[in-house]
C-alpha cells in the first residue's frame, strides 16, 4: 500500500483498514443523514446497522438535497460506537472549506473518508444555488493523501501539529461512458492516493467480471481495496427505473425478470383494486426477493479475484442490512478494531 | 463572441417606467450576429414599446439608434446628443455596452434590453453554444481543444464524472458530455495517454476569483506627453 510514518503501517487505524489489511472480506453500509436537525433518527439507524458492518458511509447532501452534515452526523455515529466512513463532495466546499471540515471530522474521531465529485445541484432541492467545484474527487484524494503522508496543507504549508490520517477512499463507475476509460479513470484514483474503493450498484456480475479483468489486469487490486456496491432492490419498478434513468447502471432483465415474478399473484389489477393487505404482500414478496437477488450477488462477487469486500447501499432501508449480511455469510464481522483497542 | 438574448417586452416596460423620451441602443457587434440586439432588433423593439405605450394610452417617445460597438467610447461619443435628450436609454448591447454608456454618461439612466448569457457560437442556424470560460488560463492544450471548464457541468479537470451517458451529461440530455467529446477527440488523435496525467487543482485567481481582472499593456499604452 502507500507510504506511512505510523510503526505499524496502518494509515489510520481504522477498523476498516485493519479488516481490509487483515485480509478480511469488507462490508460497509450507508446511512443516509435526515433532512433534518433530529440525531435521534441517526442512533436509529446506526443501531440498525452496528454489527453487520465494518464502517457505515454516511452521505454528504446526496442528490443535491439538504441533508444533516456528513461530519454532524459521523460524530453521533461515532458516539455509538460504529465506525463512519465521512463523504465529501466537491459541490459544496472550496478547498478552504473542506481542509478546515476534515481536520474537525478527525478531532472528532473520523478515520474514514470518501471523497467523490458530487451530483450537480440542479438534481436536489435548491437548483438555484451556485457550486463551487473548485477541485474534482481525484484532486481531492491527493489533497488528503498529502496532509497525511507530507504533512502538508493543498497550498504547499506544513502542518503546525497533528496531521490529520484518514483511510481515503474514491468511487468508481464501472459501467458509466465512455466504458473503456473506467479502468484507467479508476488508475488515476490510486495513483492519486485512494486507499479503497466503493464502486457504482453492480446487478451484472459478468459485466463487472470484465471490468475487474482490466483492473486486474492494470495491477490496480494490489493498490488498493476494491469493494463491489451491491443494493437490495425494493420493486422491479425500481429496477426498471435504474436501468433506464441512471447513468452506470446496469440491471440484466433477467433481475427485473426476478423480481416481476414474485408480484405475479398481483399482477394484472389495477391499484384500486388491490387492497392495502394486498400491497403490503406484495411489498413485502419483492423486498424479500430484493434482499435474495443482493445476497446472491455478494457471493458471486467474492468470487472475482481483486473484490476486497462489498459497500451495501440500502439507504432509508437500514433494516435490509442484517439480513443480507447474515444471509451472504459475512456476519460476525472481525472485531478486529476492539482487539486492538484492549491491546 | 458574446452571446445574448433579448429580455421579454413586458420586462423592458418595467424597466423603462413611466420615462417620457426613452432611446434603445443597439449594438453593431456581437449581439448583431446573434440576432439580439443588432440595428434590426433595436427598430422592432423600438416599434414594439411604441405600440404597447399607444395602446396604453401614454405620450412616450420611443426612437433608436445603433453603434458599430457599444464597448468603446469613440463610437459612444457619436450618439452623445440623442443620449441627452433621453430621460431613459435602453441599451441593446450587452452588459459590457450597458456599463460602457453608464461610465461614459453618468447623468444618464440606462436600462439593459438583454440578458447576456455566454462566451460561445453558432453551432446550427438560431442554436448558440457556450464554449469558453474566460478562466484566463486557457488548458484547452491538454484537452485536445475541447473546454470542460465551459462545457462540463462540474469543470472537472480530470473527468469524466459517473454521470455520462449516451455521450451525454446527466443534467440534460440535450447536453454534450464534454469529457465524452475529449475522450473520443484524443482517441481519435492517438493521444489518451495525455488523459493519464493527474490534473492539480486549478489556479482559479485568473479567473473571476481572484476579483475584478484587469490588463495593462505598457507596450500599447499612450504616454501623457503623447496624448
Amino acid at each position: 500500500m502507500t507510504t506511512s510514518s505510523s510503526n505499524d503501517g496502518n494509515l489510520s487505524g481504522s477498523n476498516l483498514e485493519q479488516v481490509l489489511r487483515a485480509g478480511h472480506f469488507a462490508a460497509t453500509g450507508e446511512l443516509g443523514p435526515p433532512q433534518s436537525a433530529d440525531g435521534e433518527e441517526i442512533r436509529h439507524k446506526a443501531a440498525l446497522l452496528k454489527g453487520f458492518v465494518d464502517a457505515v458511509n454516511i452521505t454528504d447532501n446526496q442528490t443535491a438535497i439538504v441533508r444533516m452534515s456528513s461530519i454532524g452526523a459521523g460524530t453521533i455515529v461515532v458516539q455509538e460506537g460504529l465506525e463512519p466512513v465521512i463523504q465529501m463532495t466537491c459541490r459544496d466546499r472550496n478547498r478552504l472549506a473542506i481542509q478546515s471540515d476534515l481536520l474537525g471530522a478527525y478531532a472528532l474521531g473520523m478515520r474514514n473518508l470518501l471523497c467523490l465529485t458530487g451530483d450537480h445541484q440542479i438534481f436536489g432541492n435548491h437548483p438555484d444555488s451556485k457550486n463551487v467545484f473548485d477541485m474534482d474527487s481525484i484532486q481531492l484524494v491527493k489533497m488528503v493523501a498529502d496532509m497525511r503522508d507530507e504533512g502538508i496543507f493543498e497550498c504547499g504549508d506544513a502542518f503546525k501539529g497533528l496531521e490529520p490520517r484518514f483511510f481515503i477512499g474514491a468511487a468508481a463507475a464501472p459501467f458509466a461512458d465512455p466504458i473503456d476509460f473506467r479502468p484507467y479513470r479508476l488508475a488515476k484514483k490510486v495513483k492519486a492516493g485512494a486507499n479503497f474503493i466503493q464502486t457504482q450498484l453492480v446487478y451484472d456480475v459478468p459485466a463487472f467480471t470484465a471490468y475487474m479483468e482490466k483492473v486486474r489486469g492494470m495491477g490496480l487490486h494490489e493498490q488498493t481495496y476494491i469493494l463491489a456496491g451491491v443494493g437490495p432492490l425494493k420493486s422491479p419498478g425500481m429496477a426498471r427505473y435504474m436501468k433506464n434513468n441512471v447513468p452506470g447502471i446496469l440491471v440484466p432483465d433477467e433481475i427485473i425478470a426476478r423480481m416481476t415474478a414474485v408480484g405475479a399473484p398481483w399482477a394484472g389489477k389495477k391499484k384500486d383494486e388491490l387492497t392495502r393487505e394486498d400491497k403490503r404482500a406484495r411489498s413485502t414478496a419483492w423486498k424479500e426477493e430484493g434482499i435474495k437477488i443482493c445476497i446472491e450477488l455478494i457471493q458471486q462477487l467474492r468470487e472475482i479475484k481483486g473484490v476486497a469486500g462489498v459497500h451495501i447501499m440500502a439507504i432509508e432501508w437500514e433494516q435490509a442490512v442484517k439480513p443480507i449480511v447474515e444471509g451472504a455469510g459475512l456476519y460476525p464481522r472481525p472485531a478486529l478494531a476492539e482487539e486492538e483497542l484492549a491491546a | 463572441m458574446i452571446v445574448a438574448e433579448q429580455k421579454s417586452l413586458e420586462e423592458l416596460r418595467s424597466l423603462i417606467g413611466d420615462a417620457e423620451n426613452v432611446l434603445v441602443v443597439g449594438c453593431g457587434t456581437c449581439v448583431t450576429v446573434c440576432f439580439a440586439g443588432g440595428s434590426r432588433e433595436a427598430a422592432i423593439v423600438s416599434s414594439s414599446l411604441r405600440m404597447a405605450s399607444k395602446l396604453n394610452g401614454d405620450k412616450m417617445q420611443v426612437r433608436d439608434v445603433t453603434v458599430q460597438r457599444q464597448c468603446e467610447w469613440e463610437y459612444l461619443d457619436e450618439i452623445e446628443e440623442q443620449i441627452s435628450e433621453a430621460d431613459v436609454v435602453l441599451s441593446l448591447g450587452c452588459g459590457i455596452g450597458v456599463q460602457a454608456i453608464a461610465e461614459h454618461f453618468p447623468n444618464t439612466w440606462v436600462v439593459p434590453g438583454l440578458n447576456t448569457n455566454f462566451l460561445g457560437m453558432p453551432t446550427e442556424q438560431g442554436v448558440w453554444d457556450e464554449r469558453c470560460a474566460a478562466c484566463g488560463d486557457c488548458i484547452l492544450g491538454l484537452t485536445g481543444g475541447i473546454c470542460p471548464i465551459a462545457r462540463c457541468s462540474k469543470s472537472l479537470l480530470n473527468g469524466p464524472c459517473g454521470g455520462s451517458e449516451d455521450g451525454h451529461c446527466e443534467i440534460d440530455p440535450e447536453v454534450d458530455c464534454a469529457w465524452q467529446l475529449i475522450y473520443d477527440r484524443l482517441n481519435r488523435m492517438g493521444k489518451l495517454q495525455v488523459l493519464l496525467d493527474l490534473q492539480p487543482p486549478k489556479n482559479w485567481r485568473t479567473s473571476r476569483d481572484g476579483g475584478p481582472r484587469r490588463i495593462v499593456r505598457e507596450d500599447l499604452r499612450l504616454l501623457e506627453e503623447e496624448e
